[in-house]
């Protein structure tokens, strides 16, 4: 193991996937001290109640965010292209997850 | 499985439209015949349910004990997870051991309101942990022993107790990971966790002798109980395994046989590591007592500690003080 001791385990987020063909989704965070750990422990925290079939752990200092600051470039664009929903198609009632 | 529309695979398990999540949980003993097996005697089987519920039980006590005291948070929710799947166990068997005896007792009536003496657990699930190593060597002798049990139980000719085994299995085996887990951690950590892991180990495994050696209950249900004498390689390949990768170094080993001698020429030994422990236990007045008393008989007799007398003041208070009581 590494020399240097660490007093606080480091972050992970954590993203379950509730039944196949779904996506994984951000469920929360956790502290943990390798990916391994957490894992277990996402599994103790976030799966207790019979929630998902997979489960997918990222440390949270891998993510990278996008920033208050870009909000306008990043998104204010996309408020007036109505035309890019596929509001046309009728959706069946059987497609539950759109 | 086949559907005429794809995305019905993915919803048939909606049944339930209160919960975004968790629908489709099942009764483990749906479906599973109660009546005992032909030529099976009621009493031997109660005694017998009674003795790995008790197991079962008591440990989960112990566990549930450390919840607001574990390390982390996240590894609070762990022990209590283990703690519930255990309780859970408990449950079924004692309900089993009510069947079985046919006196009208059910599981809360076996949980609450016997003495310690009527209590059959191993000594080794009453112990209390003196630190989270301790713990954590306990739940790794515990977990990979009663894996190994529930394994043989899922074939047993009693319908409810394979049911039960093979639904433990699945539990048990994370138990034993997370165990398995922690050991190596603290083993091959720091020095001081090293030592710590090492201390915890060496005095869990004198304990280790009165796991393995059948009871005339068990022998007298072959092909019901488990003869708890045939998982002992299982279980020693796992320690050495688990021991090894944790750079620890393993106890020597009691004899499966003559208990009740061998294990009163240790208990200088474990006496003395008691009094080397660093940190006080989380339970409080723990490890007291006489240790001779503790460690000189069988718990699959009633023989158990001043421990086990802590426990069931606060196991049975509240239902003893409210006979009847409900929430």
């Amino acid at each position: 193991m590494s020399g240097e001791i660490k007093h606080e385990w480091p972050l992970f987020e954590v993203f379950v996937r509730a039944k196949r063909g779904l996506n994984h989704v951000h469920v929360g965070s956790l502290r943990a001290a390798d990916h391994e750990m957490a894992l277990h422990h996402a599994r103790d925290l976030y799966t207790r109640r019979n929630e998902g079939v997979s489960i997918w752990v990222v440390r949270s200092d891998d993510v990278v965010a996008s920033g208050p600051d870009e909000k306008d470039a990043f998104f204010a664009p996309s408020g007036d292209k109505v035309y890019r929903h596929p509001t046309y198609y009728a959706i069946p009632d059987s497609v539950p997850h759109i | 499985m086949s559907f005429d529309d794809a995305y019905q695979s993915l919803t048939d398990h909606d049944d339930d439209a209160r919960w975004a999540y968790g629908t489709g949980f099942s009764d483990p003993l749906a479906g599973v015949p109660t009546a005992l097996p032909d030529g099976v005697d009621g009493a031997a089987l109660a005694a017998y349910c009674l003795m790995i519920g008790d197991d079962a039980l008591i440990m989960s006590h112990r566990l549930q004990q450390w919840v607001t005291r574990a390390p982390e948070l996240e590894d609070e929710m762990a022990l209590a997870n283990i703690g519930l799947d255990l309780l859970g166990q408990a449950r079924l068997l004692l309900t089993r051991a009510g069947e079985a005896e046919g006196a009208g007792r059910d599981e809360d009536a076996l949980a609450y309101l016997r003495d310690a003496s009527d209590f059959r657990h191993v000594r080794l699930v009453e112990r209390a942990d003196a630190d989270f190593a301790h713990l954590i060597a306990r739940l790794l002798v515990f977990a990979t022993w009663r894996l190994a049990l529930l394994d043989r139980l899922s074939a047993s000719r009693d319908p409810v107790l394979a049911a039960i085994g093979a639904k433990g299995v699945k539990e048990v085996a994370y138990h034993r990971d997370y165990a398995a887990g922690w050991t190596v951690r603290l083993g091959d950590g720091t020095d001081l966790s090293h030592q710590r892991m090492q201390a915890a180990v060496d005095e869990v495994w004198p304990l280790l002798g009165e796991l393995f050696e059948p009871h005339a209950t068990e022998l007298a249900l072959a092909g019901v109980a488990v003869d708890p004498s045939t998982v002992r390689a299982e279980c020693d390949a796992v320690f050495s395994q688990v021991l090894h990768a944790a750079t620890l170094d393993t106890p020597a080993a009691p004899p499966a046989s003559g208990v009740s001698t061998t294990v009163s020429a240790v208990t200088g030994g474990a006496v003395l590591s008691e009094g080397a422990v660093l940190v006080p236990a989380p339970t409080g007045g723990a490890a007291s007592g006489d240790a001779s008393a503790r460690l000189g008989g069988r718990g699959r007799d009633g023989v158990h500690g001043a421990e086990l007398g802590e426990i069931l003041e606060e196991l049975q208070g509240l239902a003893r003080a409210n006979p009847g009581g409900v929430w």
